[in-house]
């Protein structure tokens, strides 16, 4: 065998052998996970997780994904004792791999220029909330970065319109009485956010 | 008599290698004249996302310029247009010449290398669209990867074939290095972007596949390109043979080993098996071996020739990145120490840490080498030592603002967030400061690069002095041993 053959070999060996180790082993660990049923203190029983609904919350992921929030907002609460993610109240419990088991791509995140969205939905319950912030996170959140998302709106004068979920701005935000009319996507995204939640106990992985 | 016999010799190796470099330039100068671009494109793109960190209100009515679209755009336009366009043009030439041969199948690279460009070019159009798949560091569309991974194959071929018909039978260090990438990166790119677009990996899998993908870009793809020229180009210059032959191969082979392990690390603390994550951090421990070993191998080639690094461009480029590699790879394999992490995780402190290994390490390393490269491409001097002095002075004081400020703010950042009792948007408002200085560092680089860029667009276009002496940073002087530039 030649040098430069031999040196192909170890070259391959060394990144086959750590995608074996790094993602085909986990993959056997967790791939046959399946959603758990548990009692729920009243005595029914829930199913977890569920999966998206079809026509508001995997369209709302899908905005999420296609305005990049992933690269401010993580999805994954860490351990007591390991940072303060629980006593921030991102969360009832850490993140285990379960809560992740329909996320495709999983959604956790690397980065908390903004506060982590793990459980928003139970959090910050209001759907009116997230619409005055997505459309100026100044209104709700004095001092933010989040950049305003203007363009997921519009915007009426003077008379309430006709849609259900119209939300009004502020008196002190406009010179004139506003209505901010959410478009599909903005329905859509905030469905989502509402639907983001890790309830119950689960255990951690070894 | 002998004297005309080594004489001759001269002669015959200096032929030899204009005819390899005759038959690099018109490739190179696709990929190193697209990878400047990109570059620029990069940098505009990096610049918006910055300002828009500390001033939300800039730009912020048309979707396309969110600052969720435009951060993965900087981050595909560096990676995949700058760093590896300019990778491949180096690690082209580094084979051709350190096989003794001419650059083959150049038709195929040439017409690759504008394939590249039309992919980069249509994969940044949609993330700003919105067809961004917010896997981190594969952010465009899976079908972009299509003609991304044809071009890798290419590569492949044209590196495996001059494996076996280079004239040199001796392999240095940097070939090693080269050859590893080549095969490494179309390997991970191949197979990450098919476990992130089918069902092979499933749920949380899919973000451990993402990590072990996107930490290795970094390690086995511009790693070891800038590790290979860094190797060829500082023994090059000073004229004089690395440290230790040993220790390079030493450092080769744990690199290969360990580097591939670490990237679990950026999941400590998350929904993930313990097991996995204690891997990442035995890797990134591991990652110490081939790291001083490096260090050892270029520093001590480096010490006592101080002179020389002062006054060629690409001694001080390269240098510096060298020096970087070190930090960063330090700095790197304390940050996966959970302690550590516990407060840098999710902070813009792993932001600086990104930026200390592309662009101190690679980046500077990448410039040293195009530095040296580009005049025996074009015949023909660089026009302007004082736009290669703007150059380095902005990109080296620009890099190191950014990184001491946003380590700083982001360290703070970690801390500030781990007491429960201070509000968040208290923390929002102490970073601020930190994303301003990020933009003022920003502008600095950017004057840099457009410095290089008008430096290498007057290259090309047939300005600057003929290729009697090199342009050095000091003084200009024929009796001044050693390599050129």
């Amino acid at each position: 065998m030649t040098r430069s053959a031999s040196l192909a070999l170890g070259i391959i060996f060394t990144v086959v052998a750590s995608m074996f180790g790094l993602v085909l082993l986990p993959e056997r660990q967790l791939g046959g996970m399946g959603p758990v049923t548990l009692a729920r203190p009243d005595g029914t029983e829930a199913v977890y997780p569920q999966p998206l609904d079809a026509w508001r919350e995997a369209p709302g992921r899908e905005v999420y994904r296609s305005l990049g929030c992933v690269y401010c907002h993580s999805q994954q609460v860490r351990p007591e004792g390991f940072g303060a993610d629980l006593a921030r109240g991102w969360g009832r419990r850490r993140s285990v791999p379960r809560d992740y088991l329909y996320q495709d791509p999983p959604l956790a995140g690397t980065m908390r220029t903004g506060p982590d969205l793990a459980s928003i939905g139970s959090r910050q319950p209001s759907a009116q909330w997230h619409y005055l912030h997505l459309y100026d996170p100044q209104i709700t959140s004095q001092g933010s970065i989040m950049p305003p998302y203007r363009f997921l709106f519009d915007t009426t004068h003077h008379r309430p319109p006709a849609t259900f979920d119209a939300v009004k701005l502020p008196d002190d935000y406009s010179d004139a009485p506003t209505w901010l009319l959410p478009n599909a996507d903005a329905r859509a995204l905030v469905a989502y956010l509402l639907a983001l939640e890790q309830p119950y106990a689960l255990e951690a992985v070894r | 008599m002998a004297e005309a016999e080594t004489r001759g010799e001269a002669r015959n190796t200096a032929l030899r290698r204009a005819v390899i470099d005759a038959s690099c330039r018109p490739v190179l100068m696709v990929w190193y004249g697209s990878s400047v671009f990109w570059l620029l494109a990069g940098t505009a793109l990096a610049l918006l996302s910055s300002v828009k960190l500390h001033t939300p209100e800039f730009l912020a009515g048309w979707a396309p310029l969110t600052f969720g679209r435009v951060r993965p755009a900087h981050l595909n336009a560096v990676i995949y247009g700058w760093a590896s366009m300019s990778g491949v043009g180096t690690t082209l030439w580094l084979m051709a010449r350190l096989g003794r041969q001419r650059l083959p199948w150049r038709r195929a690279l040439y017409l690759m290398g504008w394939l590249w460009n039309l992919t980069v070019g249509f994969g940044l159009y949609k993330i700003l669209r919105g067809a961004g798949t917010s896997i981190e560091w594969l952010e465009f569309p899976w079908y972009v990867a299509i003609p991304i991974g044809a071009g890798f194959l290419v590569l492949v071929a044209v590196a495996v074939r001059m494996m076996t018909t280079r004239r040199a039978p001796h392999l240095y260090v940097s070939q090693w290095y080269l050859f590893g990438a080549v095969l490494w990166f179309p390997i991970l790119y191949v197979a990450a972007t098919a476990l992130m677009h089918s069902p092979a990996a499933t749920g949380i899998t899919k973000a451990v596949a993402n990590w072990w993908f996107a930490h290795n870009i970094l390690g086995l793809w511009l790693t070891p390109i800038g590790l290979a020229a860094a190797y060829y180009l500082i023994p090059k210059v000073l004229a004089k043979p690395i440290h230790s032959y040993y220790l390079s191969i030493l450092g080769f082979w744990t690199l290969a080993i360990f580097y591939n392990w670490a990237g679990t690390h950026h999941l400590i603390g998350g929904p993930v098996p313990a097991w996995l994550v204690t891997v990442g951090v035995v890797g990134s421990m591991m990652m110490f071996i081939p790291v001083i070993t490096v260090a050892v191998n270029h520093h001590f080639t480096t010490i006592g020739s101080f002179r020389k690094v002062v006054v060629s461009p690409t001694l001080r480029f390269v240098v510096f990145g060298a020096m970087s590699y070190t930090l960063v790879s330090v700095q790197g394999s304390l940050t996966a120490l959970r302690t550590v992490n516990e407060t840098s995780h999710f902070t813009h402190y792993t932001i600086a840490h990104a930026h200390l290994g592309v662009y101190a390490f690679y980046s500077m390393v990448a410039f040293g080498a195009m530095y040296y490269i580009l005049p025996r491409l074009a015949r023909r001097e660089w026009s302007s030592s004082a736009l290669i002095r703007i150059h380095f002075w902005s990109a080296a004081i620009g890099m190191t603002m950014y990184w001491v400020g946003l380590t700083w703010g982001g360290w703070n950042q970690g801390r500030m967030m781990n007491d429960p009792d201070i509000p968040f948007l208290e923390i929002v408002r102490y970073t601020i400061p930190y994303l301003w200085s990020r933009s003022a560092a920003g502008i600095l680089m950017t004057v840099g690069h457009v410095a290089f860029a008008v430096l290498v667009f007057r290259m090309v276009r047939g300005h600057g002095g003929d290729a009697e002496g090199p342009t050095l940073l000091w003084w200009r002087s024929a009796s001044e041993p050693g390599a050129r530039t």
